[in-house]
């Protein structure tokens, strides 16, 4: 797991962090060695800081694009929407915003680790169970509570994105592109509206939501277990 | 207490010399004026001039010579050795090189003492100052003690004495305040005889001058005059001194009354020299010295030669040192009179009548009016009157062309009044001869066509229509027609009444359209002041004010005008039509820096393309007019007139100043303030999070083994919620300087209200624990056209205010609604106390914090910035407090709903069933 911070207290944590949940840490203090490091010690996680003295966060993120899909968790601060989705759009699997708890981050690593194993492997679960909802992709089945649920093809296409990448952000773009086709980034209302529909169909509670869950000025996110 | 003998006693030496030392201290920053005084060239004023500035130098000060005479006598000139001399400034002018004194040098150099020759040359063409006095008033005022020479001749109220002396006029002329303000005045005398002698050897001018000189000039007589004048002028000058004296030094005196004298003057020729006579009375009286010209409405307009020969008089009143006044009055004597006593006048002076035979002859029918200087001794009781031979001033073209002029102007007239005769002669032909009317009909006819003419011309037209009409009628309508013989003889009186009654009528009628033509002008003046102060008044910023005041002067004097305001120490021109330059910017700072009037027709800078007047308030110069004027469009009633637009226009500027200084001195107290209540609120509300968490976190680590497990979490709880508090405090300061530095740049996307409720909840789920939050938002709602995280900041900070100010495990409610006026409404309620009374507008307020039973945490920004980010969406957030019984507040969001929905492609649902 290799650790770009630049922050001795933040290096300091989240080593005792990581390496008390049994991973091992390699530290970079910038964007160059964080490369350099990258290369050599081909770890299985980057936890990169947006904010580095000598290379952009986003810029160590494209480099590292341009050769590898290990997966990359950004950190970075409340009001930096803009960078996270740029990070995200070039890349990134995810991002925890700081301050942060140590649950939260173990939580994004593992979604983005296993996501990392699912697109190497086998194709993740097709058929999956929220409670009373019953989601089988492969056979295009969505149930509540034993009945079935009619969606829309967008609204089936949207739905089996985010149920492909359970508890990962993805953004507004991400998913437009998959459910529109490529020549639609901007239409973020198109989102809006066919989110708002798939909640008044699989949520108990549609006001209060708790399967795809709004990541403010960034994305959506689909609940994990 | 002085005795009797002290009254007349001499003044005591010592006090005298104490006196004068004081006086000779350097009592302000000004410099100190010693002029060298003589009676003619020749007499060593600039040689005892240089003598003391080698005397000065030898003790140690700092001399400069600015400027000597280049036709330097050989003995005068060894004096300049060894004495810094400033450079000439030469001057082109018409082909030839002028060397003139170098004011700006000087004043750059700024010596503790500076010589400057000739107090009275005239500058040439070009300079700053048409005057050099007014230069050296200038070095004066920068703190420069300045030397200088003087010839008697050159003195403005002896003027007309010397020319009558020598027969010479002199041109360069000196007001006398400007020697009665030097600090010292020095003789420098020669008998006559040894004068002519120097001027023989030619130590004054080159021989062939000095032969004209000795026949024009220098002759023992003149010399002599001269002389008697230019010692009794100083004599004058050493008799106030010590009058002055006396009166400090506290030695009862009878000067309790200071004499003031009046001097009454018109347009007639004859005013310029009672006006050189009254200042010399005046002067050897120590008197103030009043110039007042009466203008009697019911008069005949004065011509324009009149106005301008009265505008020249009240000139050289002001340049000798009056104060100047027209007054308005019908009767002549009383208002003179009635001035003078309001003015505690003890003399006036009036011209002496000219003897006129027909005033004689008037006066024994009784029909003539008394004259002013009988009238004036008649009524003026403790106020002494003067009467002065008034005489023809030389420099006065003489009167011929003046009627010439008149004459052409008025040939309307006689033409007008032959006209007339004709129409009535051929209206009354018929009357007579064909109707037989008696003739005298005709002649009333006659006598309406004279007023008619008189109604709408001068006094010669209508003179003119009745000699004629005289003329028609005799030869018309008297028999024998057709001659001017007369056969009755009491046609003789039909003629006079007929001639005086035409006179009377023209006068009448004259007088009547003088009047309305005065009461028309002042009509005029007062509709101007009205529309201008109409205008500034409704003028806030100091450019509306300048608009407003150039729009008006150039509908007045019908040229382009412009009004320059100070800022930050430039002057900015607003409205200018005309080329403002370097040059003309120039003048303009001149005159504000001083506050006097400058370029065009004035004595300084007069080359410049307008004339400058300073804008004074009451606190100082605010700005300058420039007008671009003829120098004849401005007189003395011009002038007033805008003496009394500028007052305005220099009155509204200085409150526009003022209020602007108030405004920006009210928000600097207020941002002061802000900053102050910021800093103590942020270390405080900082510190005592940071406090609980050092504490807790040396609490775990020193006793860690001691404490229990549930301890142990209790504190470490304690631990993240102080953190999560001092995050939300760093958020909130956060968005406070991001609003402060610019505003709110709004990335608005369209999204549904429960994007934003729903994360904004699962931010504070853990501060919202063990609440019951109830969300009440009906389906079918429009999408918002809003900034999501800004919006989503709104709703944090109400929630967390929910959460602050009601007790814990109390419910939140959360509704939204669509209101009829296609507006979005989202309302927070609480179940806490509610917001207090008249508090309800202060909450939105920074650092506002309601005052609950506990201590209030955070810093009050919350709600400010809340309010800040709805309002920059367009919306409103207000607060108010539950219906009684019940309490709580509930703080309601007002968002417009964009009309335009955006649209979403649709898609065929059967198709696609799964």
């Amino acid at each position: 797991m290799l650790v770009v911070e630049d922050e001795p207290p933040l290096q300091k944590f989240l080593r005792t962090a990581l390496e008390t949940n049994g991973y091992d840490v390699v530290e970079a203090a910038n964007g160059t060695s964080a490369l350099r490091h990258a290369s050599n010690d081909r770890p299985d996680l980057v936890l990169l800081d947006l904010g580095l003295p000598d290379m952009d966060g986003l810029e160590v993120t494209r480099r590292l694009r341009e050769w590898t899909r290990i997966p990359i968790v950004v950190v970075s601060a409340r009001g930096q929407e803009g960078d996270k989705v740029a990070a995200l759009d070039a890349g990134a699997d995810d991002y925890v915003t700081k301050p942060f708890g140590v649950p939260e981050l173990l939580a994004r690593i593992r979604v983005a680790l296993r996501h990392a194993a699912a697109t190497q492997g086998s194709p993740g679960e097709s058929a999956i169970s929220l409670g009373d909802l019953n989601i089988d992709l492969a056979n295009r089945r969505i149930t509540r509570s034993g009945e079935e649920v009619h969606l829309t093809p967008n609204e089936f296409r949207l739905l089996a994105v985010l149920v492909k990448n359970p508890g990962r952000v993805l953004t507004h773009r991400q998913l437009l592109h998959e459910v529109w086709g490529p020549g639609s980034g901007n239409e973020s209302h198109y989102l809006r509206v066919y989110v708002n529909q798939l909640r008044q169909k699989l949520e108990p509670e549609p006001v209060r939501p708790t399967l795809i869950l709004t990541e403010t000025g960034v994305g959506y996110r689909f609940r994990s277990d | 207490m002085p005795t009797d003998t002290d009254l007349y006693a001499r003044p005591d030496p010592d006090a005298l010399l104490a006196s004068i030392s004081e006086g000779t201290t350097p009592s302000s920053k000004r410099g100190r004026l010693k002029v060298f005084f003589g009676m003619s060239a020749g007499v060593g004023k600039t040689y005892a001039m240089l003598e003391e500035a080698r005397r000065r130098a030898a003790e140690g000060l700092d001399v400069v010579i600015g400027y000597a005479e280049p036709h330097i006598r050989p003995d005068t000139e060894v004096l300049l050795l060894g004495l810094e001399i400033l450079p000439f400034k030469v001057v082109e002018y018409r082909g030839a090189s002028l060397r003139e004194f170098d004011l700006d040098a000087a004043l750059t150099r700024k010596p503790s003492v500076l010589c400057v020759d000739e107090l009275a040359h005239t500058n040439a063409p070009g300079l700053r100052h048409e005057k050099r006095w007014r230069d050296i008033d200038e070095l004066l005022a920068a703190g420069i003690n300045v030397y200088t020479t003087l010839n008697v001749q050159h003195l403005e109220s002896v003027n007309d004495v010397v020319q009558r002396i020598t027969g010479v006029a002199v041109r360069e002329t000196l007001p006398d305040a400007v020697l009665e303000r030097a600090d010292e005045v020095e003789l420098i005398d020669v008998s006559p005889e040894e004068l002519v002698e120097r001027l023989r050897e030619g130590k004054i001018y080159r021989p062939e001058q000095a032969e004209r000189a000795t026949k024009q000039f220098f002759n023992t007589g003149n010399l002599l005059a001269l002389r008697e004048l230019a010692l009794r002028t100083v004599a004058q000058r050493v008799d106030a001194q010590m009058r002055e004296i006396r009166r400090r030094t506290g030695t009862s005196e009878p000067w309790a009354v200071s004499d003031r004298v009046l001097i009454c003057i018109s347009a007639a020729p004859t005013s310029a020299r009672l006006i050189r006579s009254g200042k010399r009375l005046a002067t050897s009286l120590r008197a103030d010295f009043l110039v007042v010209n009466v203008e009697s409405p019911g008069a005949k307009m004065p011509s324009d030669r009149d106005r301008h020969r009265l505008e020249r008089h009240l000139r050289l009143a002001e340049q000798l040192g009056a104060r100047v006044t027209t007054l308005s009055g019908a009767d002549l004597p009383e208002t003179l009179l009635d001035y003078a006593r309001r003015n505690n006048v003890t003399k006036i002076v009036v011209g002496k009548p000219a003897a006129k035979l027909q005033s004689g002859w008037l006066r024994a029918l009784g029909m003539a009016r008394p004259s002013l200087v009988h009238e004036l001794i008649r009524h003026s009781g403790a106020i002494d009157v003067y009467a002065i031979q008034g005489e023809r001033e030389t420099d006065d073209p003489p009167e011929a062309d003046e009627s010439v002029h008149r004459a052409r102007a008025d040939w309307r007239g006689y033409l007008s009044a032959a006209a007339m005769t004709a129409v009535v002669s051929t209206i009354g032909w018929p009357l007579l001869h064909v109707w037989g009317f008696a003739n005298a009909n005709v002649l009333m006819l006659y006598l309406l066509g004279v007023v008619l003419v008189a109604m709408r011309h001068s006094r010669s037209a209508s003179i003119a229509a009745s000699l004629l009409s005289v003329a028609a009628f005799d030869l018309l309508f008297v028999k024998p027609y057709f001659t001017l013989a007369i056969s009755d003889r009491q046609y003789i009186v039909t003629f006079l009444v007929m001639l005086v009654t035409a006179v009377t009528i023209s006068t009448l009628t004259l007088r009547i359209r003088g009047q309305a033509d005065a009461a028309r002008s002042r009509e005029q003046q007062t509709a101007v002041q009205g529309a201008l102060a109409r205008d500034l008044a409704a003028s806030r910023t100091p450019e509306q004010i300048a608009t407003a005041t150039v729009r008006h002067l150039c509908s007045l004097f019908r040229c382009p005008s412009v009004l320059l305001i100070l800022r930050k120490d430039s002057l900015v021109p607003l409205g200018a039509p005309y080329a403002m330059d370097d040059r003309e910017l120039g003048v303009a700072r001149w005159s504000l820096d001083h506050s006097l009037p400058a370029g065009k027709g004035t004595q300084t800078l007069p080359a410049a393309t307008a004339l400058y007047l300073p804008l004074l308030a009451p606190q100082g110069a605010v700005g300058v007019v420039g007008l671009s004027a003829r120098a004849e469009q401005l007189t003395t009633e011009a002038r007033q007139l805008l003496d009394a637009l500028m007052l305005q226009t220099a009155v509204s500027l200085e409150r526009a100043n003022l209020e602007a200084e108030a405004r920006t001195a009210w928000e600097r107290v207020e941002s002061e303030f802000l900053r102050n209540t910021l800093l103590s609120g942020v270390s405080h509300e900082l510190r005592t999070p940071l406090t609980v968490i050092t504490g807790l976190a040396s609490t775990l680590r020193e006793s860690y083994e001691h404490l229990d497990d549930s301890t142990r979490n209790a504190l470490l709880d304690s631990v993240a919620s102080e953190s999560a508090r001092m995050n939300r405090l760093i958020s909130n300061l956060l968005d406070m300087s991001r609003l402060d530095a610019g505003g709110l740049a709004l990335r608005r996307e369209w999204l549904y209200v429960t994007d934003l409720i729903s994360p904004a909840l699962r931010q504070l789920e853990s501060r919202l624990e063990g609440r019951e939050i109830r969300v009440d938002l009906p389906a079918g709602f429009p999408l918002l056209h809003v900034d999501p995280v800004a919006m989503e900041r709104v709703l944090v900070n109400l929630f967390d205010n929910a959460a602050e100010y009601s007790p814990a495990g109390s419910p939140v409610e959360i509704v939204a609604a669509v209101n009829p006026d296609a507006t979005l409404q989202i309302t927070v309620a609480d179940h806490g106390p509610g917001i207090p009374p008249g508090a309800e507008s202060r909450v939105f307020d920074r650092f506002f914090r309601a005052s609950t039973e506990g201590h209030p945490r955070g810093l009050g920004l919350g709600l400010a910035i809340a309010k800040a980010a709805v309002v920059a969406h367009g919306g409103t957030l207000a607060v108010r407090n539950r219906p009684a019984p019940n309490t709580g507040a509930i703080f309601t969001i007002t968002l417009p709903v964009a009309r335009d929905q955006p649209s979403v492609p649709p898609e065929v649902p059967n198709r696609t069933e799964a």
